[in-house]
């Protein structure tokens, strides 16, 4: 089993492929592949690309592979599609817009479904980038549908984050809410071919602008944990120095792309010049120990407490017979029963 | 606890121009609980053996309407066979002549669906042929 890992270190791609759906399909093989993967990561550069559905980011993840490969840089891509909440099935379809990328054996393409939960999902990402990283791919371009929270969260765990709008989408403030521009290190607007372009590329830049002046008012006070995330939310203070700016594209004819991919590079190079790469490395670990630990108390607390037991302190708390604290602490005694 | 989720490709070799009956079996596939990976049209066999091989899929579907299957398909299973895939299995869908059938089957096509097929039949087709699997592709 282990001659496995030892093949994605050589950079086998069937192992690579075989490595990534036994850590989607076993926890355990997961965690296994993990430990022993890990020393051999920390290398490769892991970009999300993030935004509405329909902007274009397969379209432009394509172009911005091809460029990585002009300057010789061997490129992971993870393409993350929704599993449809009713069935569990999924339709992957990002592979549909990197069919030029067939061929190149610097090129390693796999799609994943979100299957359900949130932090399974950046979970089950952050995994298959650590084999991608460890098989030697230079750059890992994790493309995820920015409608929520698990896309957030997957965009916390990239070192650069490209946020992709485009015109016509009516998503400005959509974005914004859900947090997506704040996570941005490099906004693009593609279709920069259709009409409207123009007026997206204003509206960013105006939240963009107005976002900086909140930062600077907000700087000297460091805001501890963002508290959807449970990350630490340093990155107000990250974007110091680092101007986070709007592009213009047009993916199918590889306009701008060029701009982008320098702008993605930058972007490492200013992380690893300052200390701001160790930064998010910090982050990165920080909601990775917090997720498994999370799984970990969750799963503990499904084997040692029956469901009744859990529902009988429940409704011992709802009729004020006990107070959730007393609660809690007796389901902490039944979690580690043997403490 | 653990997932098992089958995975398929649904890719469309050769030249021919439209793919509303695949984003009709890619449908119905998600929709019995499977991932289906849609590669889109024109799909070389190098393309669609490369795609299945970083997906490391349980089974593939192709759907050819050109009447390319003669040429296509002993050209996939060639390449599958260099690449130790064959434990993989092809399910080819489109119109394939009763003439042609025997020769399919032998190339190694699983089953073939012809126009009008069930989807209840193709979804009951592929969990039965990749049934062996789930056993034992953990290793
Ligand atoms: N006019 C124009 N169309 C584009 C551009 N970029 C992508 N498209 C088209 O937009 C559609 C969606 O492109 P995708 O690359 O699949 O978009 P996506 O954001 O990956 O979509 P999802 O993964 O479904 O969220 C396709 O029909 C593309 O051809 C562009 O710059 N200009
Ligand atoms: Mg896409």
């Amino acid at each position: 089993m282990d001659d496995l890992l030892e093949r994605v270190r050589q950079g086998d791609r069937r192992a690579v492929a075989r490595a990534i759906t036994q850590i989607e399909r076993s926890k355990d093989r997961a965690r296994e592949i993990v430990i022993k993967l890990y020393p051999e990561t920390g290398m490769a550069h892991i970009v999300g690309i993030t935004g509405a559905p329909g902007t274009g980011k397969s379209t432009l993840v394509n172009e911005i592979a091809r460029e990585l490969r002009r300057r010789d840089l061997l490129v992971g891509i993870i393409a993350v599609d929704p599993s449809s909440p009713f069935t569990g099935g999924a339709l992957l379809g990002d592979r549909i817009r990197m069919q030029d990328l067939a061929g190149d054996s610097g090129i390693f393409i796999r799609s994943m479904a979100s299957r359900g939960s949130l932090g399974g999902l950046a979970g089950a990402t952050s995994s298959a980038a650590k084999v991608l990283d460890a098989a030697g791919f230079d750059v890992i371009l994790i493309e995820t549908v920015g409608a929520g929270q698990a896309e957030v969260t997957i965009a916390n765990t990239a070192h650069t984050t490209v946020v992709v709008d485009a015109p016509g989408m009516g998503d400005e403030i959509q974005s914004i809410k859900a947090g997506i521009l704040e996570i941005a290190d490099i906004l693009v607007v593609n279709k920069a071919d259709r009409q409207g372009a123009a007026n997206t590329v204003k509206a960013l830049r105006m939240m963009l602008h107005m976002g900086q002046q909140k930062r600077q008012s907000r700087s000297g006070v460091r805001p501890a944990t963002n508290l959807a995330t449970g990350t630490a939310n340093n990155r107000s203070d990250d974007q110091a120095d680092w101007a986070v700016r709007v592009f213009e594209t047009v993916a199918p004819d590889a306009r701008g792309v060029a701009e982008v991919v320098n702008a993605i590079l930058a972007h490492r190079q200013y992380l690893k010049q300052s200390d701001q790469w160790l930064e998010r490395e910090k982050d990165r670990s920080r909601e990775e120990i917090q997720q498994i630990l999370q799984a970990h108390l969750d799963l503990q607390l499904e084997r040692n407490v029956s469901n009744t037991e859990r529902e009988h302190l429940v409704t011992a708390v709802a009729d004020r017979e006990i107070d959730p604290y007393t609660a809690a602490a007796r389901l902490f005694t039944q979690i580690f029963p043997d403490r | 606890m653990e997932e098992r989720k089958i995975r398929v490709l649904l890719a469309k070799p050769g030249l021919d121009g439209h793919d509303r009956g695949a984003k009709v079996i890619a449908r119905g596939l998600r929709d019995a609980g499977m991932e289906v990976i849609y590669t889109g049209l024109r799909q070389t066999p190098e393309m669609v053996v490369e795609a299945a091989l970083q997906e490391d899929v349980d089974a593939i579907g192709l759907s050819i309407l050109s009447g390319a299957h003669k040429a296509l398909v002993p050209r996939i299973m060639e390449l599958m066979r260099d690449q130790a895939m064959t434990d993989i299995p092809v399910f080819l869908g489109g119109i394939v002549p009763n003439d042609d059938v025997a020769e399919m089957k032998e190339a190694g096509v699983t089953a073939i669906f012809g126009p009008g097929t069930s989807m209840d039949k193709i979804v009951e087709a592929i969990r039965a042929a990749t049934s062996h699997r789930e056993a034992s592709s953990s290793g």
